[in-house]
C-alpha cells in the first residue's frame, strides 16, 4: 500500500539482510544457516533417504566410506549420507515448528501480562516462572514417554516448555512501551485496548521478538537433539538427534565408526551455532545499546 | 440567560491511593472538588504550579484516569459512568493535546497514519481515500504544508513544532467540541509557540471548538484564554475573565503570580510577591485554608483563626461579575492593588 523507505524506523527483509551480511558474527551465522537450508531443504529431494533400504548382508553393515556410500553405512546398511541430509530436514521442521509454538504462547502472554498489568500480570507471570523454573529437560522425558514417539508430540512437548523466557523479555518491553504517552493519546482517541496492542504494541516488539525467535530455535533444535539421542524421537522420521541415537545403541562409537557419529554431531553443532550468531547479530542491529552500528 | 456548556464539572474528586511506608491507607487528593464550566467556543485557561492537580484534571476529564467523585459533562453527557464501547464512541466529543509531542506520537507511524487512526476508529469516512483527503486537510488546517509531503514522512523525521501540529491535526479532525490542551507548547522552542497559539486559534474561530488550556505560565493564560481558573492544591482558588483576572486579583496566591509575570518596566521589581515554600503534598492537605502555611497575607494579618480552621469557598465577589474567589479576606487584598 505504501512505499517503505530505508531511513525510516519501519525497515524491511532485505534492510536487515544487509546488516547482518555487514556484522561479521551475522556474516558468519548466514553461511552456516544457508548451507544447513541447502542440505534440508534440496539434497532429500535429489538423495532420498529410503529407511526400508536395508543392507543385503552382513558385510553391508557399518562399512566405512566408499564409491557406492559416500559417507559409509549404518548398523542396518543404510547409506548415512542420504540419512544426514533427511536428517537436516526433521531437525529444522522440528526447531522451527515447536518455535512457531513457544514464540506464539511467549510473546502472546508477554504482551497481554505486560499491557493489562494488575493481577492478570500476576496471574500470568507466576505461571511463567513456574516453567521458568522447572527443569525443562526432565519434565520433556517424561512427557515424551507419556506421549509416545511421535513428531508431533515432540514439537508440542519443546513448544510449550521454551515460551518462558520469551513471555519475560516482550513482557518488559511491553511495559515500558505502555508508558509511552501515544498509548493515552491512542486511548483518547477513542481506540479499544486490542487496536492499541495491534497498532501501538506489537510493531514495536516485533524486532525484539524476532530477534528471540532466531535464539529460541537454537534451543528447540537442541532439545530435540536430546530428546531424540536418549530415543525419545520419532523412529520414523529419522532426525540427526536420532542418528546419535541409533549410532550409540549400535556400538558404533565403540568401534569408531566415525562416518556414523560425526556427521550428525558437527551438523547439530553448525545448526545451532548459526541460528545462535545470527540472533545474537538481529539483537545487536535491533538494540543499538548492545553496541551495534547503528 | 444560560450559555450552552461544552464541558461542566461538578464536584470533581481525583485521589490516589498511596502504598509507600509511611502507611497503608494514606490517600492524595490530587484534585479535591473542582467545578468548572466552559461555555461553547470558549477558551479556559486552567492555571497552576506543578503538583496542583491540573494534569490530573485533565486526565480525569479525558477518562484517561477514573475520577473517585463529581459528574464531568461534556456537550450535555456525563462521561464519568460510561465504560467501554459507550466511552469509546463518546471520545470523539473531547480530544487532547498532549504536553510533550515527542512522546505523544507513535515513531513508527507515517504522519498521514497518525491523522488517519481517529478516522479509522470511529469508522468515519467511507473509504481509504476519502479519509486521507480528510487527513490531508487537517494537516492543512494545522499549517503543515505540503501536506501531501509531509503525510508521507514518519513523525520521528518532524521536528517538535511539526510534531505539535500534526497532534493538533489530529484532534480535530475528528470535529470535537471540547480540546483538552495539556501545556501545549512547554516542551516547545519559543520560537515556535506563537506559530502553534496561532493555530489553536484560528481553528476555534473557524471551527468553534471550546478549549481548556492548561498551563502553568499566567502570562500564556492571559495571551491566549477568555477566562482563567487558578488551581491550587487540586482546588480553584480564583476564577475570572482573562483580563479582570491578570488586572484586579484578588486571591493572595494569585496576586503572587501575578507579581511575578515579566513586565518591560524594571520599576516593577519592587512589588514582587515572592512566595516562601513549597507547593504542600496532596496527601496532607493542610487544615482551614490549604493555602494558609505559604500566604503572606495570612501573616501580614496576624495569623486570623479563620484560615486556620475553615476552608473557604469560591465565592462570587460583590462588585466583581463573575469573579470568583476563595479567600475569607480577598478584600483586604483589593485595597492594596
Amino acid at each position: 500500500m505504501m512505499k517503505r523507505d530505508r531511513t525510516s524506523a519501519n525497515h524491511g527483509f532485505w534492510y536487515f539482510m544487509g546488516k547482518l551480511w555487514a556484522d561479521r558474527m551475522g556474516r558468519w551465522g548466514l553461511i552456516a544457516l544457508a548451507i544447513t537450508t541447502f542440505i534440508a531443504v534440496i539434497c532429500p529431494i535429489f538423495f532420498p533417504f529410503d529407511p526400508s533400504k536395508v543392507g543385503a548382508d552382513a558385510a553391508s553393515i557399518l562399512t566405512g566410506p566408499s564409491k557406492t556410500h559416500l559417507l559409509g553405512s549404518d548398523e542396518l546398511g543404510r547409506d548415512v549420507l542420504r540419512q544426514f541430509f533427511t536428517g537436516a530436514r526433521i531437525s529444522l521442521f522440528v526447531g522451527i515448528m515447536a518455535t512457531v509454538i513457544s514464540t506464539i504462547v511467549g510473546s502472546g502472554l508477554g504482551i497481554f501480562a505486560g499491557y493489562y498489568m494488575g493481577r492478570l500480570d500476576g496471574i500470568l507471570m507466576r505461571i511463567t516462572d513456574f516453567f521458568l523454573v522447572v527443569p525443562a529437560l526432565p519434565l520433556m522425558i517424561a512427557l515424551g514417554a507419556i506421549f509416545g514417539q511421535n513428531i508431533t508430540v515432540i514439537i508440542m512437548v519443546i513448544g510449550f516448555l521454551s515460551w518462558p523466557r520469551t513471555a519475560r523479555i516482550v513482557r518488559s518491553q511491553t511495559l515500558s512501551l505502555r508508558q509511552r504517552q501515544f498509548v493515552p493519546r491512542a486511548k483518547s482517541l477513542g481506540s479499544s485496548n486490542l487496536r492499541i496492542i495491534r497498532t501501538h504494541i506489537v510493531p514495536h516488539v516485533m524486532p525484539l521478538i524476532v530477534a528471540n525467535t532466531i535464539l529460541v530455535v537454537a534451543g528447540c533444535i537442541l532439545s530435540e537433539a536430546t530428546l531424540s539421542f536418549i530415543g525419545l524421537g520419532d523412529p520414523d522420521r529419522i532426525s540427526w538427534g536420532t542418528m546419535l541415537h541409533f549410532s550409540f545403541v549400535s556400538g558404533a562409537i565403540g568401534r569408531g565408526a566415525w562416518w556414523y557419529f560425526l556427521p550428525p554431531g558437527f551438523g547439530i553443532l553448525f545448526i545451532v551455532l548459526g541460528f545462535t550468531l545470527v540472533g545474537h547479530s538481529f539483537e545487536k542491529i535491533t538494540n543499538p545499546r548492545l553496541g551495534g552500528s547503528e | 440567560m444560560s450559555k450552552k456548556l461544552a464541558l461542566s464539572i461538578e464536584d470533581l474528586h481525583v485521589t490516589y491511593q498511596l502504598n509507600g511506608a509511611s502507611g497503608k491507607n494514606k490517600v492524595a487528593r490530587a484534585v479535591d472538588g473542582v467545578d468548572l464550566q466552559v461555555a461553547v467556543g470558549e477558551t479556559l485557561a486552567l492555571v497552576g504550579e506543578s503538583g496542583s492537580g491540573k494534569t490530573s484534571m485533565a486526565n480525569a476529564i479525558m477518562r484517561l484516569i477514573d475520577p473517585s467523585a463529581g459528574k464531568i459533562v461534556i456537550d450535555g453527557v456525563d462521561v464519568v459512568p460510561l465504560q467501554g464501547k459507550g466511552l469509546r464512541s463518546m471520545r470523539r466529543n473531547f480530544q487532547m493535546i498532549f504536553q510533550d509531542p515527542f512522546e505523544s506520537l507513535d515513531p513508527r507511524q507515517r504522519v498521514i497514519e497518525a491523522v488517519m487512526e481517529p478516522l479509522e476508529i470511529h469508522g468515519i469516512g467511507g473509504s481509504e481515500s476519502e479519509r486521507r483527503e480528510m487527513a490531508l486537510a487537517a494537516l492543512a488546517q494545522a499549517g503543515l504544508r505540503p501536506a501531501a509531503e509531509i503525510g508521507e514522512r514518519f513523525t520521528h523525521q518532524l521536528s517538535g513544532g511539526q510534531r505539535q501540529r500534526v497532534a493538533i491535526a489530529s484532534a480535530i479532525i475528528l470535529k470535537p467540541a471540547l480540546i483538552i490542551a495539556d501545556e501545549p507548547v512547554s516542551m516547545l522552542d519559543v520560537s515556535l509557540r506563537a506559530g502553534i497559539l496561532r493555530v489553536m486559534a484560528d481553528l476555534r474561530d473557524q471551527l468553534g471548538v471550546s478549549y481548556l488550556f492548561i498551563t502553568h505560565d499566567l502570562s500564556l493564560a492571559w495571551m491566549f484564554a477568555d477566562r482563567i481558573a487558578v488551581i491550587y492544591l487540586g482546588r480553584i482558588v480564583e476564577e475570572a475573565s482573562a483580563v479582570d483576572l491578570i488586572a484586579n486579583p484578588m486571591h493572595p496566591y494569585t496576586k503572587a503570580l501575578v507579581s511575578v509575570i515579566p513586565v518591560p518596566e524594571v520599576t516593577a521589581l519592587e512589588d514582587r510577591i515572592i512566595l516562601t515554600g513549597e507547593i504542600p503534598s496532596p496527601a496532607s492537605i493542610p487544615s482551614g485554608c490549604r493555602f494558609h502555611p505559604r500566604c503572606p497575607l495570612f501573616r501580614e494579618l496576624g495569623e486570623p483563626e479563620q484560615c486556620l480552621t475553615q476552608d473557604p469557598v469560591l465565592q462570587i465577589q460583590s462588585n466583581a461579575e463573575s469573579h470568583h474567589v476563595a479567600c475569607f479576606f480577598s478584600e483586604h487584598n483589593k485595597g492594596n492593588q
